[in-house]
């Protein structure tokens, strides 16, 4: 909400939004760009605020809203990839918010979309602004076009 | 001013052992308040399954009965106090929060004794308190609470709001939703703006790690200049003191990001927005331009013209006029951009912001004059002026507006028609991009220029948008900085020193760029060192720079220039800025006049800024990192475009596009019908795969491409696409294929 703090999540929602209604021009793609890329913590995860710790829900919050501006390439994606990867359940499988947490199906979720994001092999691709597989997203828009 | 502050400084770094512990994160501080965040993963134990299914049935049977409460629209103490068993468990029950909302409503209708409603509302602010003791971040509580106080139904009790968000921001100093109830509050019951940013010094004084707090510190003091709307005086004042106190944070503990971030929106309040001017145009003051300068004289020798460019797209009787502006602007048309000339034109004038963007406002406006030369035996020359007076239309974001009156003047010698320049053809042989001759054997100088515009009217302003004195304050108090290794000092540096180069903006200044981008550069080699994460940002401000650096004095940028000498004696004006490490561009409103650009062997991912260059006709971006079509599309902006090399670089060997919604594409509802859709789908084209290319080559309008090293080339169709939408394609890699 006006005069609130910025938060990835939030930032997703609006840029999200703004691409879907080709609207990205009202960004200052520079700025935003570099404060999404200093979510990036020494453990290659990325938070959602200054100062915070990281959670593996922001390799999609932060990550999609990177893409969408074209600044994805600030930030470290072997070292997210890893922090992702860390954070799964080896034994009984799902992936947590952080390493050795709990898993849960929002936080699998987005572990794997944020792989797809950074082209990780066997993933599927996934728009960055729907979070539908591309494949889908292309065939709705361009079947419009016959 | 200064001195005071030294002195502040002093007495914090003897004093820091005393200063605040940092508190370390508690988990209270990290802790997620719903059960998906923060939980140790242990082993599944066999009473995990039956203790979930019975906390499941449990919540289900309350949501059904509440439910059902709700759309019977009960709402007796009984049913109340089943929503109320409902929301201590899961506050995130959205619907029961609403169906207490309805319930209030309607049971209030039957009191009129100002006790009993307030017993109503005080038992309704208890509930949120006891859900907010369960989750301190449940949007329903906080919204509820929020609610309860703008029904107005009986008078805040100042303590116990307060209390309560005292002691929810003393357990987590993060919670923004605190944080905005907090805000909602104060301009609820008219807090003054003072108080409150006594409270954020307290927190922060507490623990200068406190972003929220400064946050809000930036809101309060917004507020406040809004209200008072007093001049820059008093202003510069208040901001003088929140440099002080920042400025000591950051020197206790200058590894904490919060108050590196409060210091960039104060330097950000500080500059005045400027009133945006004209910095480059093509044709620049006094250029002549023509088809064929260099003509053989009556011994067939060559003899060039030494002052007129060649402009071939008088080929087709078309001459862009650009205009770069140092910020974006909007609101140019035929009224408040005059062209004065005894030559007729043939259509009304547009003027078109050329950005990829579609916000109406950039720095690069153009419009192309349109010769209609039929019946013209003779060679005629005429003289075009162009005019800007001051302009309340010509607006920059800010709201400033174009006050900085200018005209120039150029002029244009049309051959007649038996000309030998009109058989001018380039491509005749494919375009080779290493050969190309020194730029003085040419004795062409004089068509670059190098100040960006001869302005031929009294230039108003010297002031800048910084002030120059705080800045290099700034820059000595961050370089006394005692940690070595503090990469937000380096890079506030890196911008401050950046933002005295931008001040030296004015013909013989521009040389005094140089040492602040020689100082700037080195800040950023050693960010890539401090900050290896963030690599690549650092790369992309250096390339930046770099550019700067290069193009800002006519001695340096010489070096790059050269001229290519076509198999017809045609020229093109070649800039080579190759083997750079360059990743992106900028200052592209210096190579305007540009006709053949080699950028290839750098690291380019995006050529943003090239759409300004109106004169380009071939462009070499060979062996870089560029990964879509739709990346390309400023070359779509681009009349003159006839030569690319885009080979060896990664189109089609990305399943991710991260321009794609940048582009003018279905996607972000730019292109509704396409006929080259159509088109290829009748040659067996799958639209799905090839959708960027088919947008991308039925833009341009191609003689000669490279494109061999991509992986698209390689698919099948693909060269269909190619040979389909490019019509007057010639060459393509190296081959003819007529």
């Amino acid at each position: 909400m006006p005069g609130g703090e910025s938060h990835a999540g939030q930032i997703f929602c609006c840029v999200g939004a703004l691409a879907i209604t080709g609207s990205l021009h009202h960004i200052d793609r520079d700025l935003l760009g570099w404060w999404l890329c200093e979510r990036q913590c020494r453990d290659g995860g990325l938070n959602g605020r200054p100062e915070k710790l990281a959670d593996v829900c922001y390799s999609w919050w932060v990550l999609s809203s990177l893409i969408i501006i074209d600044r994805v390439h600030w930030i470290d994606k072997e070292k997210l990839a890893k922090f992702i990867l860390n954070c799964q359940d080896k034994e009984n499988g799902g992936i947590s918010d952080r390493p050795d947490n709990a898993v849960d199906i929002y936080h699998t979720y987005f572990g794997v979309a944020g792989l797809s994001l950074m082209e990780y092999p066997g993933v599927k691709p996934i728009d960055p602004a729907y979070a539908l597989p591309l494949d889908v997203v292309n065939r709705i828009f361009l079947t419009k076009q016959q | 001013g200064r001195a005071y502050v030294q002195k502040r400084i002093t007495h914090c770094r003897r004093n820091s052992s005393l200063l605040e512990i940092q508190l370390p994160p508690t988990p209270s501080r990290h802790r997620r308040s719903n059960e998906m965040h923060g939980q140790p993963r242990r082993p599944k134990q066999p009473e995990d399954d039956a203790a979930a299914a019975a906390k499941a049935a449990k919540l289900r049977e309350l949501q059904v009965q509440v439910l059902h409460n709700h759309h019977t629209c009960t709402y007796t103490e009984e049913a109340l106090g089943l929503s109320f068993k409902l929301l201590e468990i899961n506050p995130e029950a959205y619907t029961a929060w609403n169906y207490r909302k309805l319930a209030l409503q309607h049971n209030l209708k039957e009191l009129s004794d100002p006790e009993a409603i307030k017993s109503s509302v005080d038992a309704e602010l208890r509930v949120v308190e006891l859900a907010l003791r369960q989750n301190p971040k449940s949007y329903g509580a906080w919204y509820h609470r929020k609610w309860l106080l703008n029904q107005k139904l009986a008078p805040v009790d100042f303590k116990r709001e307060y209390g309560l968000l005292d002691k929810l921001l003393k357990v987590d100093a993060r919670n923004f939703h605190g944080w905005n109830y907090r805000r909602f509050l104060a301009k609820f019951m008219g807090v003054p703006e003072e108080k409150e940013l006594q409270y954020t010094m307290d927190k922060i004084s507490e623990n200068f790690s406190n972003y929220s707090a400064w946050h809000n510190r930036s809101i309060l003091l917004s507020n406040l200049l809004i209200q008072r709307s007093e001049g820059f005086e008093s202003k510069e004042k208040i901001f003088s003191e929140e440099f002080e106190l920042v400025i000591q944070a950051l020197f206790t503990d200058p590894g904490d990001q919060s108050g590196w971030f409060y210091h960039l929106w104060l330097l950000a309040q500080t500059s005045t927005p400027d009133n945006p001017q004209l910095i480059s145009s093509w044709p620049s003051n006094g250029a002549k331009l023509s088809l064929f300068p260099t003509r053989k004289n009556g011994d067939q020798n060559m003899v060039s013209s030494p002052s007129s460019i060649c402009c071939y797209s008088l080929k087709e009787g078309i001459i862009p006029i650009v205009l770069y502006f140092n910020d974006p602007v909007k609101g140019l048309n035929p009224s408040n951009v005059k062209l004065n000339s005894d030559f007729v034109f043939d259509k009304d004038l547009q003027w078109r912001p050329l950005v990829i963007t579609d916000s109406g406002y950039s720095n690069c406006w153009a419009t192309y004059l349109e010769i209609r030369n039929k019946d013209c035996s003779t060679s005629q020359q005429f003289s075009v002026e162009v005019s800007i007076p001051c302009s309340d239309d010509i607006m920059s974001r800010s709201g400033s507006h174009c006050n900085c009156p200018v005209h120039f003047t150029f002029t244009v010698e049309l051959g007649n028609n038996n000309d030998e320049a009109h058989d001018i053809d380039l491509f005749h042989d494919p375009i080779s991009w290493s050969s190309s001759e020194s730029f003085q054997s040419h004795g062409k100088p004089s068509c670059v220029a190098f100040d960006q515009l001869n302005i031929t009217s009294a230039l108003v302003q010297e002031e800048s948008r910084w002030n120059l004195d705080r800045l290099s304050d700034e820059i000595d108090l961050f370089r006394d900085l005692p940690d070595e290794n503090s990469k937000f000092a380096k890079l506030t540096l890196a911008r401050l020193l950046l933002a005295c180069a931008a001040i030296k903006s004015r013909g013989s200044s521009l040389i005094e760029r140089k040492g602040y981008c020689e100082e700037a550069l080195g800040f950023f080699s050693d960010l890539i060192n401090l900050d290896p994460s963030h690599k690549r940002y650092y790369e992309d401000e250096r390339s930046l720079v770099l550019m700067d650096q290069l193009t800002c004095d006519m001695e340096t940028f010489m070096k790059y220039c050269s001229v290519q000498v076509r198999s017809n004696s045609a020229t093109l004006n070649h800039v080579q800025l190759c083997r750079l490490s360059l990743t992106r561009i900028g200052f592209t409103e210096r190579m305007l006049w540009v006709q053949m650009l080699d950028l290839s062997h750098n690291k380019l991912r995006s050529i943003e800024g090239l759409e300004a260059l109106q004169q380009l006709v071939c462009l070499n971006i060979s062996n870089n990192q560029i990964s879509s079509f739709t990346s390309l599309e400023p070359l779509t902006k681009i009349v003159s475009l006839k030569a690319l090399d885009l080979s060896f670089n990664e189109i089609g060997a990305h399943p991710i596009d991260t321009t794609r919604y940048m582009c003018s594409s279905p996607f972000s509802h730019k292109v509704e019908r396409c006929e080259a859709f159509v088109e290829c789908r009748k040659k067996s084209v799958n639209v799905e795969e090839f959708w960027d290319a088919i947008l991308f080559f039925k833009s341009v309008n191609l003689v000669q491409l490279d494109i061999k090293g991509n992986a698209v080339a390689d698919k099948d169709s693909f060269v269909t696409v190619v040979t389909t939408l490019s019509p007057s394609l010639k060459w393509l890699d190296g081959t003819c294929i007529h």
